[in-house]
């Protein structure tokens, strides 16, 4: 089994940082993985994105082309990568900054405020792993554990007393029913 | 081997480096290869080594050198514009017969080019670069992995032939993250009788030097240099070989290229199409032997390349143009699809 996962938004949106946190929970897990950031002109016009592949075999192509996963974190993602995504794959939408709807009809959709959702709990810089926890519950492929195994890995030490909140937020994520 | 832990292809370098015993760094910073440089500036004041922002690139290689001569593990990183500033510095080493490693993170060009990946400095690498007879090695990782692992390779290697080695990279294996096994930090450092370490009074001095006024002098010198480079070209040839047995078209593409082309050929076995992949892990020397043994039966071959097709002209010479050769290339800082590529093995096969 093999997941290609393009997560899309602003810069400072945590998009780079949901996606090493998937990358992490893979490795943790065993399986083969591999992160790869925008770092372009795009990059310096605001927006972010990054190509995370989870395989139990070796990854060839690191660039993901035609994502199994989208998650749009705001509308220019969604514009530019909804025609991308695989027949049969699913689109993640943070509605809170997205009012429009998905066009296609081959794909699964799912409608998340992610950034609503993230200030409620009062974490509105984590819509990333409000939408992160959403994935990990609906796609198959990803599994519900080794959660906090992974937080540990990606957020520094020196920020230790964030671990919490990102659990928080990704547990929000995954109880939130559209 | 040590657990895997996910790594920028840039840090890996930048950690391979100093486990391979590397205490001297010179750069400049350059996207899509800054990384490597800022690892450095953080572990080498902790561990005793040389970090140092030099004011140009030209300054950077030209303290390689003069490190390079006291027989220290030394190396510097640029991408594609500053790896060309590099050129002059790199000639002069090359023309002292001194180790060291240069690692080359290409982006697109000519000029300054773009920030995202590239190979098309493969011709810079692979035939000289800067002026004079000379070859580097030129290593090119296409995995996280093997930007660790081919690092002290380099250097082991620079020190064995006394000549400079060179990862040639590329902004996509710079950035991305995967699961690395860091190797142990146990380099195995070689006597360099050479070297100018200071006399003691008890030899006599030695002489780093790259200018030999006597033109008999100095073909001597090129020939002696050019006996060394055979024996690299003997030995040290390296590369992966993937479904190549039975294949009629084999691709033949290095770094980022060779993962997209991987990908191509898996798809065009579903499709009953007999392809595989030659994957050069050395482009200097190239594994020419190897090209041309599957030239008595493979149909033909393609090589995959993000540039106008350089390393074309080496897949035609191994083969001797006994089989077709066709080119399937982006440039720019383009990256090909595998769908790009399957579609030039469909084509090829109809070809033949």
């Amino acid at each position: 089994m093999t997941t290609e996962i393009l997560i899309a938004g602003f810069g400072g949106q945590g998009v780079l940082f949901a996606g090493k946190f998937l990358a992490y929970k893979g490795l943790i897990e065993d399986r083969q993985v591999s992160w790869l950031p925008s770092y372009g002109p795009e990059m310096r016009g605001g927006t972010a994105n990054c190509s995370v592949i989870l395989s139990d075999d070796p990854v060839g192509s690191p660039i993901v082309s035609k994502p199994m996963i989208l998650m749009a974190m705001n509308l220019p993602s969604l514009d530019k990568y909804e025609n991308d995504v695989l027949p049969g794959g699913m689109i993640f939408v943070d509605s809170t900054l997205i009012s429009r709807k998905v066009t296609r009809t081959d794909v699964k959709v799912f409608y998340i405020p992610s950034t609503q959702l993230a200030k409620d709990i009062g974490a509105p810089t984590l819509a990333n792993m409000v939408m992160t926890g959403k994935v990990i519950r609906e796609c198959a492929d990803i599994s519900d554990q080794n959660l906090e195994a992974a937080l540990g890995k990606v957020v520094s030490a020196r920020h230790a007393d964030l671990k919490e909140i990102n659990l928080k937020a990704l547990q929000t994520g995954m109880e939130y029913a559209d | 081997m040590s657990e895997k832990v996910l790594m920028k292809g840039n840090e890996a370098i930048a950690e391979a480096a100093i486990r391979a015993g590397c205490r001297h760094y010179f750069g400049y910073p350059i996207t899509p290869q800054t990384e490597l440089a800022a690892y450095m500036s953080k572990r080498m004041p902790k561990i005793g080594g040389v970090f140092l922002q030099a004011e140009s690139e030209i300054a950077a290689i030209n303290m390689v050198y003069g490190v390079a001569g006291t027989g220290k593990r030394v190396m510097t990183s640029s991408s594609s514009p500053g790896v060309s500033l590099k050129q002059e510095g790199i000639s002069y080493i090359a023309g002292s017969d001194l180790p060291a490693l240069i690692v080359n993170v290409q982006r697109g060009g000519p000029g300054l080019g773009g920030i995202q990946p590239s190979q098309s400095d493969y011709f810079q690498a692979t035939k000289g670069g800067g002026h004079g007879d000379y070859h580097l090695i030129v290593l090119t990782p296409a995995s996280v992995q093997e930007m660790a692992d081919l690092t002290g390779l380099a250097f082991d290697l620079a020190d064995k032939y006394r000549m400079p080695a060179m990862l040639l990279a590329d902004g996509t294996t710079g950035q991305m993250m995967e699961p690395v096994a860091l190797p142990e930090e146990a380099p195995v450092l070689i006597d360099k009788p050479w070297a100018v370490t200071g006399t003691g009074m008890a030899r006599r001095h030695n002489i780093i030097n790259s200018l030999y006024l006597q033109p008999d002098e100095l073909e001597k010198m090129n020939f002696a240099r050019f006996e060394r480079y055979a024996e690299v070209e003997k030995n040290e040839v390296r590369y992966e070989s993937f479904l190549t047995e039975d294949a009629d078209i084999v691709i033949v593409a290095f770094g980022i290229a060779a993962r997209v082309s991987k990908n191509a050929v898996v798809a065009a076995r579903k499709e009953g199409i007999k392809a595989g992949l030659i994957r050069p892990i050395t482009v200097w020397p190239f594994p020419k032997q190897a090209l041309s043994d599957l030239a008595n039966t493979a149909k033909g071959f393609i090589s995959v390349e993000l540039s106008m097709g350089q390393m074309i002209e080496d897949v035609r010479l191994s083969i001797h143009d006994r089989k077709p050769v066709r080119l399937c290339n982006r440039a720019g800082g383009m990256i090909p699809s595998p769908d790009e590529v399957l579609a030039a093995i469909r084509k090829m096969q109809e070809e033949v």
